[in-house]
């Protein structure tokens, strides 16, 4: 802990020189400290395996930075105590793992009303119910089609490396504060339970002006912050403002990597923790003579739906890799529909599909779609 | 200003001892007639009035029939989840030091859906207010049975009167919450009448003290009406409120540590 503490404050930016080295940094750490250095004013946790680490790392470094650091009595007390720290302005985190985040449901449903920027972080872990502590994605539906009620949306981000998730982390503040509303970066277990090599580049996103947030109203009219609208005609305008506003995430804020695409026959779709089991399949698919390629979704809402149409054509199949019984693949129909054949591989409970899996899923894919019945 | 202040040239002379507080707007309420959150409106007013805090509140509203609060108290407001505003109120508090925080709760979201978050905002000493209005029932839903309602009283789910074998008894949360180290500040008063509203205004500026004075968590139940939801007209709800209820909710203050020796805080 120690070394990394001071690995990781080499890593900020006044210490940033020419002998920056790589640092091996645990997921969930790396994270939290990249939020601390991203200028995080207030964080709210409650305990649960496997994103412990970032609540402990928040309990140490929050207040040496002089910064806001509660542990609350549950995910509702977290989210709540993150709702109200937003309304005064605070560049606020929040962390959790699935159980924790459907509890936060409520009260994201209540940000995205009253139009608060949160960042949430759900390591996920194995479900339904308890479910188990293995990593997992299953929560891929929660994440973007919605975790509370109401029309609303939340942007999603997932890295799929330590180093990607610390930049992740700023972009996800910038997002949220810019457009107002909460934003999840979508971890799994091993994103937060592995440890990796990396020199963190921290950034702390630029204070946008005054403008709604709480203060006390001491001279100028007073501000509330409500996502009640009684009159469906009021509610329906309000409703209106949001879904303006998801457009234009949905038109600028869309990310997504490819690799080798340009002479792949089938792509794998996969994010997080899946692309990384999918780039080794390539690897090794590319050395027996399979030309694949990742397709790899960085924003899982909005979804790149039009860079994944516009490779489709190309294919002759695209192959969805997930730590879950189908989800993303979901996404990835809608996207293409009918232009390319769409299977999929994957693993629940905490498992992770292997790459030896995932090359026999792709070799069945190039048997499945070779010969003159597939136009291309 | 609502308090007895000289006005004008010839202050000496004439004096305004009744009028319409800076801090409650001018407009017309949606409260049922004879219902009590009016009146606490009022004194949350005069108060921010007298203590010169409408500048630097941030209020907390709650779900319930007080929801609007933030129509009638000129301050920043912020709208909590059902049962939440403690939660709500500690992250506000805990990003801005300086600003005078107060949650507006009724008993259905302090005493059930909230039980977890107003205990928790207690046991951490959280320097917050809360205005607690006990009405013992759900107003605003339609006057369902709350965790405070008195036992043989009918409401709408419980109409045969609330009977204690299968719903329990009423909750003596203010009592719970004045064993907890972090409460600084625990009282129940009551509007049934001028006098009681009189000394219900003192507690309350008691527990507004307390927060100015970096006490814990300052509490006051104030024990209220809902005519339309007790089947009652507004004058036999004040008498009901007057002898009834207090039986079950006796007033007073139970607890003021600022007063105490210091030693009950560092113990806790
Ligand atoms: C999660 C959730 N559950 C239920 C409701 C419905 N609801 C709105 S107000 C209320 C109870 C309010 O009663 P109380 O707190 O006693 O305040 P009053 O209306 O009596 O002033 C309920 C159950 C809700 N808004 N949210």
């Amino acid at each position: 802990m120690t070394t990394l503490l001071a690995a990781a404050d080499r890593g900020s930016a006044e210490a940033a020189g020419p002998a920056v080295r790589p640092i091996l940094m645990k997921g969930n750490e790396a994270i939290a400290e990249a939020a601390i250095q991203a200028g995080c004013d207030a964080y709210f946790g409650y305990p649960i395996t496997p994103q412990a680490e970032l609540l402990e790392w928040m309990a140490r470094r929050m207040p040496e930075c002089g910064r806001v650091f509660v542990q609350a009595e549950s995910e509702l007390g977290a989210i709540n105590m993150a709702l109200g720290a937003a309304a005064t302005g605070a560049r606020v985190l929040v962390s959790s793992s699935s159980p924790g985040i459907s509890l936060m449901a409520e009260a994201m449903s209540y940000m995205a009303g009253s139009e608060l920027p949160v960042v949430l972080v759900n390591v996920m872990r194995g479900g339904p119910g308890l479910g188990s502590i293995g990593p997992s994605q299953s929560d891929y539906f929660q994440a973007t089609k919605g975790h509370g009620h109401g029309d609303y949306r939340v942007p999603v981000l997932a890295p799929s490396s330590i180093a990607e998730a610390v930049g992740l982390v700023a972009d996800a503040f910038e997002i949220a504060e810019r457009y107002r509303t909460p934003t999840m970066i979508l971890a799994d277990g091993v994103m937060g339970q592995a440890m990796e090599p990396v020199v963190p580049s921290y950034r702390m996103p630029e204070r946008l002006p005054d403008g709604w947030q709480l203060s006390g109203a001491n001279g100028r009219p007073p501000r509330v912050l409500q996502s009640l609208h009684l009159l469906p005609e009021e509610l329906e305008a309000h409703d209106r403002h949001l879904q303006a506003k998801y457009r234009t995430i949905a038109e600028r804020e869309v990310r997504w990597a490819g690799e080798q695409l340009d002479d792949a026959e089938i792509a794998i779709v996969a994010y997080g923790t899946a692309a990384r089991v999918a780039r080794t399949a390539i690897q090794r698919a590319r050395a027996g003579g399979l030309a694949l390629g990742l397709f790899r979704p960085i924003t899982l809402w909005p979804f790149p739906s039009d860079a994944l149409a516009a490779v489709a054509p190309r294919l002759r199949a695209l192959l969805v890799v997930e730590l879950s019984a189908g989800q993303l693949v979901e996404d990835v129909r809608l996207a293409v529909g009918d232009r390319v054949p769409v299977l999929f591989h994957g693993r629940m409970g905490g498992m992770v599909p292997t790459p030896g899996e995932v090359l026999d899923a792709a070799r069945r894919a190039w048997a499945m779609t070779e010969g003159p019945a597939v136009s291309r | 200003m609502t308090t007895i202040a000289p006005v004008g040239p010839d202050a000496g002379s004439r004096r305004l001892i009744y009028g319409h507080p800076e801090m409650l707007t001018d407009r017309s309420s949606h409260y049922c007639p004879g219902c009590g959150h009016g009146i606490i409106h009022r004194l949350v007013a005069e108060l921010l009035d007298e203590l010169e805090l409408g500048p630097r509140t941030i209020g907390v509203a709650s779900v319930g029939c007080s929801v609007f609060a933030y129509d009638y108290l000129p301050v920043d407001f912020v709208e909590s989840p059902h049962g939440r505003a403690p939660a709500v109120a500690t992250g506000v508090r805990r990003s801005r030091p300086d600003a005078f925080v107060f949650t507006y709760q009724g008993d259905g979201d302090l005493a059930a859906i909230g039980t977890a978050e107003i205990i928790h905002a207690a046991a951490r000493g959280e320097r917050i207010s809360v205005i607690f209005v006990n009405n013992g029932i759900y107003g605003m839903t339609g006057g369902q049975m709350a965790p405070t309602t008195l036992l043989g009283q009918r409401t709408t789910s419980s109409p045969t009167g609330r009977d204690a074998a299968v719903a329990g008894y009423p909750l003596p949360i203010t009592e719970m919450l004045a064993l907890v180290p972090g409460v600084s500040y625990a009282a129940r008063g009551s509007i049934a009448d001028p006098g009681l509203i009189g000394r219900t205004k003192a507690m309350i500026r008691r527990a507004f003290e307390v927060q100015l004075a970096g006490g814990g968590l300052s509490i006051v139940e104030v024990l209220s009406t809902c005519p339309v939801g007790w089947g009652l007209t507004p004058v036999e709800s004040m008498e009901h409120l007057a002898h009834d209820v207090v039986e079950t909710y006796p007033l007073g203050v139970l607890v003021d540590r600022l007063l105490e020796p210091p030693r009950d805080r560092a113990e806790g």
